[in-house]
């Protein structure tokens, strides 16, 4: 097996994360860090590494199609819809960091497998990496009629990106619930904190079912965790599910592994990680 | 430079806080048309923390925010209809677009202080639309003067109309008001307003402050209903003003029987300077006349708001509570004047 090749569009926060994880990697090499600003802040710390930098946005890989098996688009909304089309017709495997909702959404504890046949996956939000397996692992064993989920970030992981379309996060990640679990409404809650030091990212659910099995959700929970922690290692249960007030409350947290931002930013990490996992399995499953 | 003052009524929004949000249709509907001839700027109505904050996390609502606004839409004239949201429990999709098709006028678009670029989106929407929208920064005892600064810029920048600083923890002294209120004054074009809370029985003198230093914007509620310790109550605050000579405009008396029917009445809520104390304090009354004065109102049905009116006027001291009953009886002859039945009675 090689090393899977892939192109990162976009150069922030997410993407310049995702330059410093893949080094880890065994499976995967990264040949394009692609932009619109040689000089913008994460090209300047792309020059540290052995990569090829390109300041033609989607062009760079258009003109130069051979350069990789996978794209992982860590744009906006709004270029995505415009570079989506484009990859498909070149046959990219397509990894949609943004919130566009043009491909199939993936959490990879719950769908890996059903997502790797498709061309194009969107990657939902952080807070919907963090907690929708959570609530699909209470579903699986229960009959839920609400889950709502509740994530607090610290303001300094947070990008214009996530600021500027704060609505498609909240509305993207409540449809996460609805589409992974059997839950008959669903919510989802982002606050920022500014408290300085930055506070690590917090996620809460609360889960409203019918008859509860105790036992039988936090072994599912459990279990849950377990497959989450074999690509993110910062996962942690913090509070495991618990009966109070007729609602279950399960809290989890995220610690970053401190690549390009701080290990505060577990929002930022997780669904980088959740990137990174996807390709390996491409890479494991096709190369 | 000086801009009229608006009075913003938050007691249906923030009130909600102060019985876990369980506001019945008929409390919004009695309010809104008794409310109405008032004078009040707006009226903003809804669930504590906005649209769409109806959650687990921070409490469920008896109604749906859609069901409260229509209550409201069916029954205020003259306030605009308002509504309050904070971005990340509510979104212009699920919350902002049915409101305004419910015919909400008004909104406050609310974050935490330091992250205003989170209303952008709402705002703008708003704004280009034409509707009257508003910042708000919440918790604004946690940020400096500048930064807030900084905060209310953006939001002007996004084409809100003014930003109201929250002090939601009640946390703030006069002094602390005045900084930060005259430092977004004097360097921006929007109004700016202040939202009292009364942890530390500041509210209504941190709603002075602010007035004082060019704050154009108040939040206020009927007898302080709202969350904790209740918020600046509306009726102390026209009072005060109306003392110095402003306000003229508003109903005084539509204020405090509203709260007395329906905050008090209604819902059964208990803080608050009384409407009596109020019109005492107006008045210039010695305050240990309250119980002779509510015994007359009683023994010879006037109204007690008129019993203080009229011993304010004639001057008494300390000592005259024999005059409360002279009052009383001079008050009951002349209502009785003005009904036909006076002449009839009179004969007899």
């Amino acid at each position: 097996m090689r090393k899977a090749r892939i192109a990162i569009i976009g150069t922030g926060n997410i993407g310049s994360d995702l330059l410093v994880k893949i080094q880890r990697s065994p499976y995967l090499e990264c040949t394009k860090f692609i932009g619109r600003n040689l000089n913008s802040k994460g090209m300047l710390f792309a020059r540290n590494f052995n990569v090829e930098l390109s300041d033609k946005s989607i062009d760079a890989i258009v003109e130069d199609p051979d350069c990789c098996d996978i794209v992982i688009d860590a744009t906006s909304a709004a270029v995505h819809r415009i570079n989506a089309p484009i990859l498909k017709k070149l046959g990219k495997f397509t990894i949609d960091m943004t919130p566009s909702q043009i491909g199939e959404m993936c959490i990879p504890a719950i769908n890996a497998k059903e997502a790797l046949a498709l061309d194009n996956i969107n990657l939902v939000t952080c807070g919907g990496q963090a907690v929708v397996p959570i609530a699909y692992a209470i579903s699986r064993v229960s009959k839920v009629m609400y889950h709502e989920m509740v994530s607090v970030i610290a303001s300094k992981s947070a990008g214009p990106g996530t600021r500027d379309n704060i609505d498609e996060f909240t509305q993207t990640t409540k449809k996460a619930l609805l589409k992974f679990t059997n839950a008959a409404d669903a919510k989802a809650i982002i606050t920022l904190n500014p408290a300085d030091p930055p506070i690590k990212m917090h996620n809460t659910l609360y889960s409203i079912v019918e008859n509860p099995d105790m036992d039988a959700i936090r072994n599912s929970v459990k279990q849950m965790v377990e497959e989450i922690r074999h690509y993110v290692d910062g996962y942690k249960l913090t509070v495991e599910p618990m009966l109070e007030h007729g609602r279950i409350v399960t809290m989890v947290t995220v610690e970053g592994h401190g690549d390009y931002l701080p290990p505060y930013s577990g929002n930022l990490d997780i669904i980088n990680c959740a990137a990174i996992s996807m390709a390996e399995r491409f890479a494991e499953a096709k190369l | 430079m000086s801009k009229e003052l608006l009075l913003f009524d938050a007691s249906l929004r923030d009130g909600s806080h102060a019985i876990k949000h369980q506001l019945e249709l008929s409390t919004v509907r009695n309010y809104c048309s008794s409310i109405s001839d008032s004078g009040l700027y707006t009226v903003v109505v809804g669930h504590g923390n906005g649209l769409g904050a109806s959650s687990l996390q921070v409490g469920l609502s008896k109604y749906k925010d859609n069901e409260l606004l229509r209550a409201a839409r069916e029954n205020l004239k003259g306030p605009k209809l308002g509504a309050y949201m904070i971005p990340g429990f509510g979104t212009i999709e699920d919350n902002i677009m049915p409101a305004l098709d419910i015919g909400v006028e008004l909104f406050k678009i609310g974050c935490h202080c330091t992250e205003a670029d989170v209303t952008k989106q709402h705002i703008e929407f708003l704004s280009k639309k034409n509707v009257e929208v508003y910042g708000v920064l919440m918790m604004s005892h946690m940020a400096s003067p500048q930064r807030l600064l900084e905060e209310v810029k953006k939001m002007e920048s996004y084409g809100a109309r003014g930003v109201v600083l929250m002090d939601s923890a009640g946390a703030f002294l006069p002094e602390d008001v005045e900084e930060k209120i005259s430092l977004l004054v004097e360097n921006t074009n929007i109004r700016i307003g202040f939202h009292a809370h009364n942890n530390l029985s500041m509210a209504i003198a941190n709603t002075l402050a602010a007035i004082r230093c060019g704050a154009s914007i108040v939040d206020g509620t009927l007898c302080g209903f709202g969350a904790g310790a209740g918020n600046c109550q509306l009726e102390v605050l026209v009072a005060i003003l109306q003392k110095q000579g402003k306000l003229k405009n508003i109903d005084l008396y539509k204020l405090l029987d509203v709260g007395d029917n329906v905050i008090r009445g209604d819902i059964g809520y208990e803080k608050g300077v009384s409407s009596n104390s109020i019109i005492s304090g107006l008045s210039g009354v010695f305050s240990a006349f309250a119980v002779h004065v509510n015994n007359a109102a009683k023994q010879y049905n006037v109204d007690p708001r008129d019993i203080y009116v009229e011993l304010g006027k004639r001057k008494v001291v300390g000592g005259q509570e024999d005059l409360v009953v002279d009052v009383a009886l001079f008050l009951s002859q002349k209502n009785k004047r003005d009904d036909s039945s006076f002449v009839m009675e009179s004969l007899l």
